[in-house]
């Protein structure tokens, strides 16, 4: 017995190990989403090419959407678009929410870099992004054909991100083979 | 007795450990926000409460940040959605159930109770009454003084009784082995 309680710090000492090493595959900046599973939220927002356009969830027209959050100051969304502009080739449905940016600016940038998107929603003032708890661009929601939300992707889209973590859902919720 | 005087003496440390959170809190609603807004209120007896909700909500963007340290756009958006819950009479409760449907639990530096952290805060509780319980089994044990001197007295050659007992039937067990 005594000489098991020697064991005690060494047992000890492993499973805090254990602990330590599993927590440092953890992504700390990677939040767990309060709306996957939920509707996406209501909006009322000028549409990014014509000011007096106003767009609300009722564009998305009932179909399967990415609802991409970008802007001309985000370094990562210059990585991110050719990606875009491959998946809008594909045939996905992409709606661009233009967060806290200028209205030239990103009309210049559409017009340089192509424009994978079905139409902008120009939320200047971030009041859609703090809706969906957006707290960095690029951000990438999978949103089905009843307005839920499926999956959100905090940061930049590419390949492996959609192989990986898109296209099951997509496939499945489209019900169609990309 | 002794007792006694410990379970004071914890109570007497737990009681002053609250006591300096409070006041650190104090001292932090004090301190100037970032960027140096200047909030104006409707009613004076909203500030208190939204420097206290400033201190305890967190930052999405820059970690380890509360709202009221960070410059971030994110942090200056929710620091203004703050302002208009609370101009709203909102409740800190409703203010706090709205930023956490949007951001998660992650943004609250003061976590609720339930499943994922009942260890978390339970965990004080339970180090206290393992202390307890060590210290009970200590005292319950017979005083040691009186046990240590016999073996030493006799290093030599043990006479005790039992050891002696012992000692044969080693023996005895080794020479039937042979």
């Amino acid at each position: 017995m005594n000489r098991l309680a020697l064991f005690i710090p060494l047992a000890l000492f492993v499973g805090l190990s254990l602990v330590l090493l599993f927590g440092l595959d953890k992504d700390p900046t990677d939040l767990p989403s309060a709306l996957v599973g939920e509707a996406f939220p209501v909006f009322n927002l000028p549409s990014l090419k014509d000011e007096q356009n106003v767009v609300t969830e009722q564009d998305f027209n009932g179909e399967v959407v990415l609802v991409n959050v970008w802007a001309t100051w985000c370094f990562a969304c210059r990585i991110e678009h050719p990606m875009l502009n491959k998946l809008s080739e594909q045939g996905v449905k992409i709606i661009g929410l233009n967060y806290k940016d200028q209205r030239a600016g990103a009309l210049a940038w559409l017009a340089e870099r192509g424009d994978p998107y079905q139409f902008n929603i120009f939320d200047a003032k971030g009041s859609l992004g703090i809706d969906l708890g957006v707290y960095g661009a690029p951000e990438t929601y999978l949103v089905d054909a009843d307005g839920i939300i499926r999956h959100r992707r905090v940061g930049v889209v590419d390949d492996r991100v959609w192989e990986s973590e898109f296209r099951a859902i997509y496939e499945q919720i489209t019900g169609t083979e990309q | 007795m002794r007792l006694a005087i410990l379970l004071l003496l914890s109570l007497f440390t737990f009681a002053a450990s609250t006591e300096v959170v409070k006041s650190t809190e104090a001292a932090g609603s004090l301190e100037a926000i970032k960027g140096a807004e200047v909030v104006a209120f409707s009613d004076e007896a909203l500030r208190p409460r939204y420097h206290q909700l400033l201190q305890e909500l967190r930052c999405p963007k820059c970690q380890n940040q509360n709202l009221a340290d960070s410059n971030s756009p994110i942090s200056q958006d929710l620091r203004r959605e703050i302002q208009r819950m609370l101009e709203e009479q909102m409740t800190d409760k409703q203010i706090k159930d709205y930023l956490k449907s949007r951001y998660s639990e992650f943004i609250l530096y003061r976590p609720e109770v339930n499943k994922n952290t009942w260890l978390l805060w339970g965990s004080p509780m339970l180090v206290v009454l393992l202390g307890l319980l060590i210290l009970l089994r200590h005292n319950r044990q017979p005083e040691p003084s009186a046990d240590k001197e016999v073996p030493k007295a006799n290093k030599e050659a043990p006479s005790n009784t039992s050891d002696q007992q012992r000692l044969a039937e080693l023996l005895g067990d080794k020479e039937n082995h042979q």
